[in-house]
């Protein structure tokens, strides 16, 4: 199981990533979901490892994500974010990332505004890894609670038709999910204006549409990203305005999907831009689940990553009779 | 003193022949024949005795961060790599924009190993705004003004500087050389690689290799316009290339020149998310690779250039976008080329050594062919014998190589600046 992903000792990307890694993780995910039910969602699997946060990119929903997932795993957490740190001071990537392992830790989550910073890092520590957003190029936790949520509510993403829809020019997230979603059998179709699509998807196994109406009757998930107000400034979209009537998911639109179709959003959503929030609350929306996915997944791959030595069975994961108090 | 080089075939614009060479006190080549010997005897057996090389552009960082490099420093690589002049660039800190900056670097130079060769800036501070005291700087020598690190932006102005450079032939005793580094900015903003497929999938912003060739385009028809010599510095784009063929084919006076990284490198390198192969214009495709190699087999590139720019371990120690732009290149230059470039040693050494020095203005003491009376000017490389690059091991204080590890061809054994042995056996002197 997830054989690559132990042996790189880090999660840096889907990309490079196999079906078996992918649908290991998966596997696992079901046990610490299971964890997260009890009434005390806590168990000693990493107790004494350190899991420490490093955070030069605002985001307190990730951050907390990966911090339950560690507390739940009874690791011992710090956090750096860049205002609290002397990263402002000319203090090299490399210098701030040593020192953090000087600390001690064992593994280092790592938000970046930058494409690559966690595969910079990973060459200079000997701490796991895990890339927890790397400017617009990955975000693999996300694909992963993405693709978990999929499957607990669709079944086999094999043959399933998802279309991912907005800013995928600038998204980690819709980079990470078109590798795993089409690793996973799924046929992905991108939906957004010309301006909002990566420069070149040469080689990306995906379709291209500029219209959502003619796309959503046929979708089995229907992926909504985030959308900027910035990229009004950078000439990317006129108006929010003209996104939202062009793009975004409102009552009509969401009548077209079909009854078993799913809404994803990453999250946090813009109320009346990517969709309304009538359609927010649609028995189809699964955001909410996303959510406490995030952390089944990421304390499985905290498990997979920081719990070497331990038969990496679901099995082996400690019972309630090991349960701390 | 005399020095004898002993043993070598001489390659040069002439043609080739085996004969030993005599340097005198007076730094010129004393005679050319059979048998020579003098004071110092240099073994040049199995090697070839070429003209030094001249590389148009080179950043020594002094003044402003001898952290990064010297012009000592950068000499020293220099004349390791078989260079004996080298254009240095005026993004210095502070710019050199003025008679005072110029004759600090000029001052500095005439210590090192290398004939130093200073440009200046086409505007004050390089900020785009208003044109540098280019007449008070041609009376000092200088021959060529770039703003290199970024384009010119502003065409009136950039109109401007070369309607005003025509008038300065007479004082300079040659056309001036405005050297251009083509980017439009507002285009390339925000971007750190080249725009393609590779930047899609490493989510990197990109710059559309159309950010080149627009300046290319409408310096090429400012020419028309005024005149003026434009030089294109480090042609990156088969478009570019293209265009540099048409202007050079209507008879315009312009010239250019491609770096050995971009012949040898391409955007694929960027995967390894190491800012090592950041650099401005970025590498680019195979195809644009191909363009250049062609460029320069043809006749379209006057000169293989370094853009030979230091940065310290520590500041390329950051995620790529935010590291500086920039790679060594004087010590691999010559080696690159042998093995890369497609073209046998004389076109070479055309694009090394005389077609630069031309451009440069110092054709009367660089690149000149090895017969007695010249200056001796001179390096001798064994073309066969195998090194393997490390930046560590560099003249450079920094060590950003993007060849680090790759074995190559071609190794300078000597080389002489103005008949001084400067570098004796692989091992640079002084």
């Amino acid at each position: 199981m997830s054989t690559a992903v132990v042996a790189s000792r880090h999660l840096l990307g889907v990309d490079g990533m196999s079906r078996q890694d992918l649908e290991g993780i998966l596997d696992l995910t079901d046990t610490f979901a299971e964890i997260g039910r009890r009434p005390i969602p806590k168990v000693p699997a990493l107790r004494g490892r350190t899991v420490a946060s490093l955070f030069f990119e605002d985001s307190t929903r990730t951050r907390l994500s990966f911090e339950t997932a560690a507390r739940r795993l009874s690791a011992d957490t710090m956090t750096f974010t860049a205002g609290s740190s002397s990263l402002s001071k000319g203090e090299s990537l490399r210098d701030t990332v040593e020192v953090i392992g000087s600390y001690g830790a064992d593994a280092i989550v790592v938000r970046h505004g930058m494409a690559g910073t966690a595969h910079r890092l990973a060459g200079w520590t000997d701490a796991c890894v895990i890339n927890a957003g790397d400017g617009c190029h990955e975000h693999p936790t996300q694909a992963l609670l993405d693709c978990y949520t999929l499957r607990e509510k669709r079944g086999d993403l094999d043959g399933m038709r998802i279309g991912i829809v907005g800013d995928i020019r600038n998204s980690r997230v819709a980079r990470s999910n078109v590798l795993a979603f089409s690793l996973l059998g799924a046929e992905v179709v991108l939906v957004a204006p010309p301006t909002l699509l990566p420069p070149s998807i040469e080689g990306w196994p995906v379709t291209v549409s500029h219209d959502l109406d003619s796309v959503l009757p046929d979708l089995d998930a229907c992926y909504l990203l985030r959308m900027q107000r910035e990229r009004i400034g950078e000439g990317l979209i006129p108006s929010i305005r003209e996104y939202a009537a062009d793009y975004g998911l409102d009552a009509r639109r969401a009548a077209m999907l079909p009854a078993d179709a799913v809404i994803l959003h990453p999250g946090p959503t813009n109320p009346g831009v990517e969709l309304t929030t009538e359609v927010a609350t649609d028995p189809r929306s699964v955001i909410l689940d996303q959510v406490s996915n995030g952390v089944s997944v990421r304390m499985a791959v905290l498990f997979l990553l920081l719990g070497s030595g331990l038969d990496l069975t679901p099995d082996s994961v400690p019972s309630d009779g090991e349960v701390v108090r | 003193m005399t020095v004898v080089l002993r043993g070598g075939r001489v390659v040069d614009s002439h043609g080739e022949r085996e004969v030993d060479v005599e340097i005198g006190d007076d730094g010129r080549i004393a005679s050319v024949g059979d048998d020579l010997s003098g004071d110092v005897n240099l073994d040049a057996s199995g090697c070839v005795v070429v003209p030094g090389f001249v590389d148009l552009h080179v950043h020594l960082r002094e003044p402003g961060q001898e952290d990064a490099e010297t012009i000592s420093s950068g000499a020293r690589g220099g004349a390791l790599g078989g260079f004996t002049a080298l254009v240095a660039m005026p993004n210095t800190d502070p710019t050199t924009d003025c008679a005072a900056v110029v004759e600090q670097v000029r001052r500095l130079g005439e210590r090192s190993l290398c004939e130093i060769v200073p440009t200046a800036a086409m505007t004050v501070g390089r900020r785009g705004v208003d044109m540098s005291p280019m007449g008070e700087l041609v009376d000092m020598g200088v021959g060529i003004f770039t703003d290199d690190g970024s384009g010119l932006q502003d065409p009136r102005l950039m109109r401007r500087i070369m309607e005003y450079s025509t008038g300065l032939t007479a004082r300079l005793g040659r056309p001036v050389v405005l050297a251009q580094h083509c980017e439009v900015a507002e285009l390339s903003a925000g971007g750190f690689m080249h725009e393609g497929a590779w930047s899609s999938r490493l989510g990197i912003p990109g710059q559309p290799a159309e950010a080149e060739e627009l300046m290319v385009m409408r310096d090429i028809a400012l020419v028309r316009l005024t005149g003026a010599h434009m030089h294109f510095q480090h042609l990156s784009t088969a478009s570019s290339v293209a265009m540099v063929r048409g202007a050079k084919a209507a008879g315009l006076p312009v010239t250019a020149e491609a770096t050995t990284h971009h012949f040898t490198l391409t955007d694929a390198a960027c995967a390894s998310y190491d800012p090592v192969f950041k650099v401005h214009p970025p590498l680019r495709t195979d195809d644009d690779v191909a363009a250049v190699r062609k460029g320069l087999a043809d006749g379209t590139i006057d000169a293989i250039a370094t853009d030979h720019a230091p940065h310290t371990d520590h500041s390329k120690e950051q995620p790529f976008d935010s590291a500086p732009p920039g790679m060594l290149g004087l010590e691999t230059a010559f080696s690159l080329a042998l093995e890369e470039s497609g073209l046998d040693l004389p076109g070479i050494l055309a694009l090394m050594s005389w077609q630069p020095a031309a451009i440069a203005g110092i054709g009367d003491r660089h690149g000149t062919p090895v017969v007695a009376g010249n200056h001796a000017n001179l390096c001798v490389i064994d073309l066969d014998e195998t090194w393997t690059v490390s930046g560590r091991a560099m003249a450079s204080p920094s060590s950003n190589t993007p060849y680090e590890g790759r074995t190559l061809r071609g190794r300078v054994r000597h080389t002489l600046s103005a008949g001084e042995p400067v570098v004796v056996d692989g091992e640079a002197r002084g």
